[in-house]
């Protein structure tokens, strides 16, 4: 095995046993995304031959790609996991969020309610995330146990000291910590995983042909949960490169159908994971914001 | 490919963050979009010129005051060898996340800017790089350019560090001297037109080349337990398996052991992970062992091979870097976490505060406030199973967390 590999797998079984010991109601926030599927196999590992003991938590945007949802319950049923779906749909039935309007609606950001809600019915004291500190510059400021307040808020200027090895997962009630093992896993280091443990990932991660049209230098996948602007729509074949709400994940041209045909292309790429991410394009600080508000 | 962890240390404004981008920079480790982003940010800060700390400076109020708060941490590679950079901030009040990003470096960078020379936060900062026993360090002289590139000016500070050095009783790292500007890129990745008079490595060929002993101890076998697993399934019925990170040494198949506090022995039966038994387990390695015999063990015991067991105290000496803003209670109570132990424990006793800069100790002081070094006696109300920091990194080290507050108030290393 490749000794970095080994290093970061080592590492991040390490902290999965943390949370497992130090709090008494964990979950893995799944996304149907790759990092959140490395996230469950590095689970399977951690607690062999138990299962691990907590359940998945999907927040269900109800936009998302057919095919990660007919991969989750795949997954889950492999595994032999308990899966809890919060749905964003329920929280904006409920009113306790709106529907965003205009040409660049997302429910992404309606999403950080809809988890917030979930941790509190559940009373979920740990979090445990895909994020990765390479993805972005506000994450790169992360903690591997992260302290949110009541609200489910992020304080970057308050952070614990993380020192050494040791992770303290001590709060105070109404407290919670999200949790990321694989912090200092880079996106490659994911793909090269995914090909050493020849795991399996949803289809839209290949090459296929799809229905797109351009907006702002980005491809996006042409679907009911966009609101478009007399766009030309096309057929050609993509493949998506990070996984989230139909409405603000981009595609990239490609005819990888393999991984190493994805390491190949990652490798040679000019633009970062999240450069494919609208979301983040908005501003700046985009991510930041969403984190401090309680965003994965 | 073998991989760096290293950190930056400096006072602020010394040109860490823009060291660190112009290493990615200089080495095509940037994308596109991130380059455009700084270049945006850069032009409505009207600036002629690429701000490249802007590509660490993650929060918003890191960007609005122009300083580093908090670690970032950027992952970078060339052909030689992988890169994990803490960037860390200069500020003394923000001391512990520098502490934060340090503590698990293999080699610090210690920037001065060459018209200040040796200053406070040098002192300070060198002080916690020996406290954690780094073991190399590289003084950067940077911005150069701005004292035109004088040969004089770099040896009068390398002179005048190494006086400080001298101060020390004990030493535990390799120190490097290079001359470099971060703005222009002179000695960063490419060795520039500016300073012939230098001839040593620029900053990325040291990085690339420099051996630095993985930091584990490879003699005393310890085996923190961190978890127990217990399948409750048909199929593994009687499974009990200690699972947990090997934190020095090694254990085989076979080996006879001792738990702690318990002192009851065994042999090990198994080494089990998911991807099939091990015949050995080596330090950093995470994995679940099976023993002989039903002996009690928890969370927070300690397997060591028999006859060679770690120190059992229940009152030791330490070095503290206190990391809250609520100073220290003389006496109070606090939690202490050593490795997967949390026990009650009493600050018995400040035996100095350290100056950084001086060395000098204060033994009058009791009360320990935000970033102060001392050296401290504690007693718990168990006993740990560790050995020295010198000795044992992993089993040496520990951290304090308050009661209340629940946070990390200091982190300590055992004498
Ligand atoms: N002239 C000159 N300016 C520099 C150099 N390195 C950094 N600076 C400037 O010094 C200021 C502080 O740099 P920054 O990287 O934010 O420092 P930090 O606080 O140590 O991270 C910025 O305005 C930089 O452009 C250098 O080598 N030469
Ligand atoms: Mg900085």
């Amino acid at each position: 095995m490749n000794n970095h590999l080994k290093t970061l797998e080592e590492e991040s079984i390490y902290i999965l046993r943390e949370v497992a010991a130090q709090f008494e109601r964990p979950a893995l926030l799944f996304s149907g995304g790759k990092d959140s599927i490395t996230l469950v196999h590095l689970a399977r590992k951690a607690f062999f031959p138990a299962k691990f003991p907590f359940p998945l938590v999907h927040i269900d945007t109800g936009h998302n790609f057919e095919e990660t949802i007919v991969f989750r319950d795949w997954l889950v049923n492999k595994v032999g996991a308990q899966l809890i779906v919060g749905s964003v749909q329920d929280s904006i039935d409920q009113k306790k969020v709106a529907e965003e309007t205009g040409k660049y609606a997302s429910r992404n950001a309606l999403q950080t309610v809809t988890l917030l809600d979930t941790i509190e019915r559940n009373k979920f004291d740990a979090c445990i995330g895909g994020a990765r500190r390479d993805e972005e510059k506000a994450r790169a400021k992360e903690r591997i146990f992260s302290v949110r307040d009541d609200f489910g808020q992020w304080d970057p200027k308050r952070q614990r000291p993380e020192i050494w090895h040791h992770l303290n997962g001590m709060i105070n009630f109404g407290e919670n910590v999200r949790v990321f093992p694989i912090s200092n896993w880079t996106e490659l280091d994911v793909w090269s995983y995914i090909k050493q443990e020849n795991m399996d990932l949803p289809s839209i991660y290949f090459t296929h042909k799809r229905n797109v049209f351009e907006r702002d230098g980005l491809i996006f996948p042409a679907s009911p949960y966009i609101n478009m602007d007399g766009e030309d729509i096309f057929e050609t074949d993509v493949r998506f490169r990070t996984v989230g709400d139909m409405s603000c994940t981009a595609a990239v041209l490609s005819t990888a159908d393999n991984v190493d045909d994805i390491i190949t292309e990652i490798k040679a790429s000019t633009i970062s994971e999240r450069g494919a991410r609208f979301d983040d394009k908005r501003s700046e600080a985009a991510m930041e914001k969403r984190k401090l508000a309680g965003y994965f | 490919m073998e991989l760096l962890k290293f950190s930056t240390a400096g006072s602020v404004d010394d040109g860490k963050s823009t060291l660190i981008g112009r290493l990615l920079y200089d080495t095509n480790s940037l994308t596109t979009d991130q380059i455009q982003a700084v270049e945006a940010a850069s032009k409505r800060k009207g600036f002629d010129y690429l701000d490249l700390s802007l590509l660490t400076d993650g929060l918003s109020a890191e960007r609005e005051q122009g300083i580093t708060i908090d670690v970032a941490h950027i992952y970078f590679n060339t052909d030689k060898r992988k890169f994990i950079i803490a960037d860390t901030p200069g500020h003394v009040e923000y001391t512990r996340n520098m502490v934060t990003g340090s503590s698990n470096s293999q080699l610090s960078i210690i920037l001065i800017d060459a018209r200040k020379g040796v200053i406070e936060q040098t002192h300070r900062h060198f002080f916690i790089a020996n406290l954690l026993q780094i073991p190399e360090v590289i003084v950067c002289v940077n911005k150069m350019d701005l004292v035109d590139y004088s040969e004089d000016t770099f040896n009068n500070i390398r002179i005048e560090f190494e006086e400080f050095v001298r101060g020390f009783d004990r030493l535990h790292q390799n120190l490097t001297f290079i001359p470099a500007s971060s703005l222009k890129g002179d000695n960063i990745v490419n060795k520039g037109e500016s300073m012939d008079w230098y001839n040593g490595p620029t900053l990325l060929e040291y990085l690339e080349n420099v051996q630095v002993n993985q930091d584990v101890n490879i003699t005393d076998a310890r085996f923190p337990v961190q978890y127990v697993i217990r399948p409750q399934s048909e199929e593994y019925h009687d499974y009990r398996g200690y699972a947990g990170n090997v934190a020095s040494g090694k254990f085989n198949v076979g080996d006879e052991v001792v738990a702690f506090p318990s002192g009851l022995t065994s042999k090990i039966k198994q080494i089990t992970t998911f991807d099939g038994n091990l015949e050995t387990a080596e330090a950093k390695q995470s994995v679940t062992l099976l023993l002989e015999d039903e002996i009690d063990i928890t969370r927070g015991n300690l397997i060591a091979k028999a006859g060679n067991g770690p120190r059992v105290e229940k009152e030791f000496t330490a070095q503290l870097c206190w990391m809250d803003t609520t100073a220290s209670i003389p006496g109070g109570k606090y939690i202490i976490q050593h490795s997967n132990n949390r026990v009650k424990a009493m600050l018995k006793d400040v035996e100095f505060i350290v100056n950084t800069s001086t060395l000098e100790k204060d033994t009058e002081r009791k009360q320990l406030k935000l970033n102060d070094i001392a050296q401290v006696q504690i007693k718990t109300a168990q006993p740990l199973f560790f050995d020295s920091y010198e000795q044992n990194k992993v089993n040496g080290s520990f951290i304090i967390i308050d009661e209340g507050t629940k946070s990390t108030v200091a982190a300590g290393v055992i004498l």
